[in-house]
């Protein structure tokens, strides 16, 4: 349990998919005009993260790992592969189910469900995920079973979500303010952006 | 020719994904052997430089000096029973991952520099940001240290990052393990920069301004790799 | 048609600088950020990014009319996935230490927008000698600004290029000296800053020109 909880709150502030690590930054910048959209693609990339994480596990330890399905054979050179296979196809199935069952939450996330499969913030998940089934099981950034992938995707994605939607409202409310010509739209959201990530890195110092 | 039709589409998966496979299989088994030798090959640079063996680059003289410093990579238990007596050099406590040791399971590597015999056990712990490695040579008093090796996954450059310097592992050299001769508790630690204490230099090792955090990081990994060779120690003493 | 027509050298030049796929396009950042802090690895990704463009795009344009529609995207996520993976392991065959600088980011190539952007846009629809080009073109544009980046960072932030020293030690605060390395340099902040900067020079620069 205190595992399952210092994964979280770490995922989610210390090991910021943006702040931290960059992820997704295109649809980040693209989609973060206004707060209502934002809130729309972060809710996407947190339910598709949560579905591909554990998946891509289940195939990591069942199928990948050296000695899974025959002793003595490594397939880890096809995760890749089959990483970005399991993202495109469970993006594609996600958007058939939403489509079907829940046409309201599909007009609201519809348009951005083709965009999260080339998202860099969920192949990225997955193979961060790939790296910490090495490491040891003391540390607080181990994911050891299907439950730590689970909570890993959630934080990760809800990480992600208040990074979008923190920028969002910083840029509804920029709109007004006078920047040089040049650097108006795109250079001053990225200056923004490291400002921001500045700010996260205060949590580093978060002993959990 | 109609490139929409339900068989054509099939067909052309399979065959794509037949020969990315074969391609990829083929490519990894042939790239394999020399993916397995570039990771043999850091780590025993690794082992090389806590015995102050340092910038060589080039994988022959590398290996070279392995062969001729590492004379067994013992795997032994934390009361003090020798489990393999790793005469091939790299066969056995060579094979163990920093993440399988644990106390049945430590890896000593027995060396010999300039015709002395000097201990190298490797020690894991975690830094501010994540995990942090590394190796200690003990000399053959087993009372002093002769040379470390540190490295970091991800502490902060410029900062953290530091301790990955041969300046600050120069600074473990000659240290000593005990607070007294008799003692068999490991007392050598990384104390806040400047805060070395006075009449305890010989175990007190000046951290990095700035870098509490991974200071202390280092500090523990030191003082608890080496604990859990205490009874090796003592058995070999 | 010449080998280098007036159309070709466009696709070969535009992308480094009136295109720029960072700069202007805003793609593929993702990953053009993290592997900057030395220069190093920015140059290794740089390359390997426009290996792979060039390549997947060449293989797509010479598949391009035998691709069913429907699986079209699928067809070229297998492609640019084979690629890395070959990169991949060709890095850790023969440049292990960068390898384990880049991490899980010569992996992250796959979803990179440059890549996608252009085999939808350009190599779908062109011969396989344009579309290398293109290819090369948009992974030089994209390796400039990672090299840009890289060298401010290394330089300031270690004192160091290549990991050979630039900056004399004699004159470290240290040594006796004045000079402190900008440690903010290295951490990833910095990376956006120095990106946004980099946006606005090159956004100013590109306005006088018109």
């Amino acid at each position: 349990m205190e595992h399952l909880f210092s994964l979280f709150v770490r995922s989610i502030f210390v090991d910021n998919m943006i702040f931290a690590f960059f992820l997704g930054m295109c649809s980040y910048l693209a989609v973060s005009k206004t707060v209502k959209t934002a809130l729309g693609l972060g809710v996407a990339v947190t339910f598709v993260l949560m579905i591909t994480v554990p998946v891509d596990y289940l195939l990591q330890t069942r199928v990948l790992g050296p000695d899974c399905l025959v002793e003595g054979v490594d397939l880890s050179f096809l995760s890749f592969i089959l990483f970005i296979a399991v993202i495109a196809g469970i993006v594609q199935l996600v958007e058939m189910i939403v489509e079907r069952f829940s046409p309201s939450l599909y007009a609201a996330l519809g348009i951005f469900l083709p965009l999260i499969a080339v998202n860099c913030a969920i192949m990225g998940a997955s193979l961060f995920m790939q790296q910490r089934i090495g490491m040891e099981p003391g540390s607080s950034q181990f994911i050891g079973n299907v439950g730590d992938a689970l909570v890993y995707a959630l934080g990760s994605g809800i990480g992600w979500l208040l990074a979008i939607v923190a920028l969002a409202a910083i840029r509804e409310k920029m709109a007004y303010t006078d920047v040089p010509k040049p650097l108006q739209g795109l250079g001053i959201t990225f200056i923004t952006v490291g400002l921001m990530a500045m700010a996260f890195m205060c949590f580093s110092g978060l002993n959990i | 020719m109609n490139t929409n039709n339900n068989t054509y589409t099939v067909v052309y998966a399979s065959v794509m994904v037949v020969i990315v496979a074969f391609l990829l299989a083929f490519v990894s088994s042939a790239l394999k052997p020399t993916q397995e030798q570039n990771v043999a090959l850091d780590k025993k640079k690794q082992i090389l430089a806590a015995l102050n063996i340092r910038n060589l680059d080039n994988a022959d003289s590398i290996e070279a000096r392995y062969n001729a410093v590492v004379q067994a990579d013992q795997v032994v238990s934390a009361d003090g029973t020798i489990v393999k007596d790793g005469a091939s050099k790299e066969n056995d406590g060579f094979r163990v991952a920093n993440k399988d040791i644990t106390a049945d399971c430590l890896p000593v590597y027995v060396c010999e520099v300039d015709g002395e015999t000097k201990y190298v056990v490797p020690m894991t712990g975690r830094g501010l940001w994540g995990g942090l490695w590394g190796y200690m040579a003990v000399n053959a008093d087993l009372q002093t240290i002769y040379g470390a090796y540190i490295s970091h996954e991800s502490e902060t450059a410029g900062l953290g990052a530091l301790i990955a310097e041969e300046s600050f592992q120069q600074k473990f050299c000659g240290k000593h393990l005990f607070a007294d001769t008799d003692s068999t508790q490991v007392a050598l630690t990384v104390v806040k920069n400047g805060k070395v204490e006075l009449g305890k230099e010989n175990w007190q090792v000046d951290g990095i301004t700035g870098a509490t955090l991974t200071s202390v990081g280092v500090a523990n990994m030191v003082t608890q790799g080496l604990q859990q060779y205490m009874g090796y120690f003592q058995s070999v003493k | 048609m010449s080998l280098f027509s007036k159309e070709n050298r466009e696709a070969l030049i535009g992308p480094l600088h009136l295109n720029n796929p960072v700069t202007v396009q805003v793609l593929g950042i993702c990953s053009a950020l993290a592997v900057t802090s030395q220069l190093e690895p920015a140059i290794v990704m740089g390359l390997s990014v426009t290996v792979i463009t060039a390549f997947a795009n060449v293989i797509i344009s010479l598949l391009r009319k035998t691709v069913p529609n429907r699986i079209r995207i699928i067809v070229q996520l297998v492609v640019v996935a084979t690629l890395v993976t070959l990169v991949s392991q060709v890095l850790k065959a023969y440049a292990y230490d960068v390898s384990v600088q880049l991490s899980v980011y010569v992996g992250l190539i796959i979803t990179n927008c440059i890549l996608m952007g252009r085999l939808e846009a350009f190599a779908m629809m062109n011969g396989p000698w344009e579309s290398f080009l293109d290819g090369v073109g948009s992974g030089l544009g994209y390796a400039w600004v990672l090299v840009a980046v890289g060298f401010v960072r290394e330089l300031l932030g270690s004192g160091t290029l290549l990991g050979l020293r630039v900056i004399p030690e004699s004159i470290y605060a240290e040594n006796g000296g004045f000079y402190v390395n900008n440690g903010m340099m290295t951490m990833p902040a910095m990376a956006l800053i120095l990106c946004g900067c980099l946006i606005w020079a090159s956004r100013a620069l590109t306005k006088e020109q018109k």
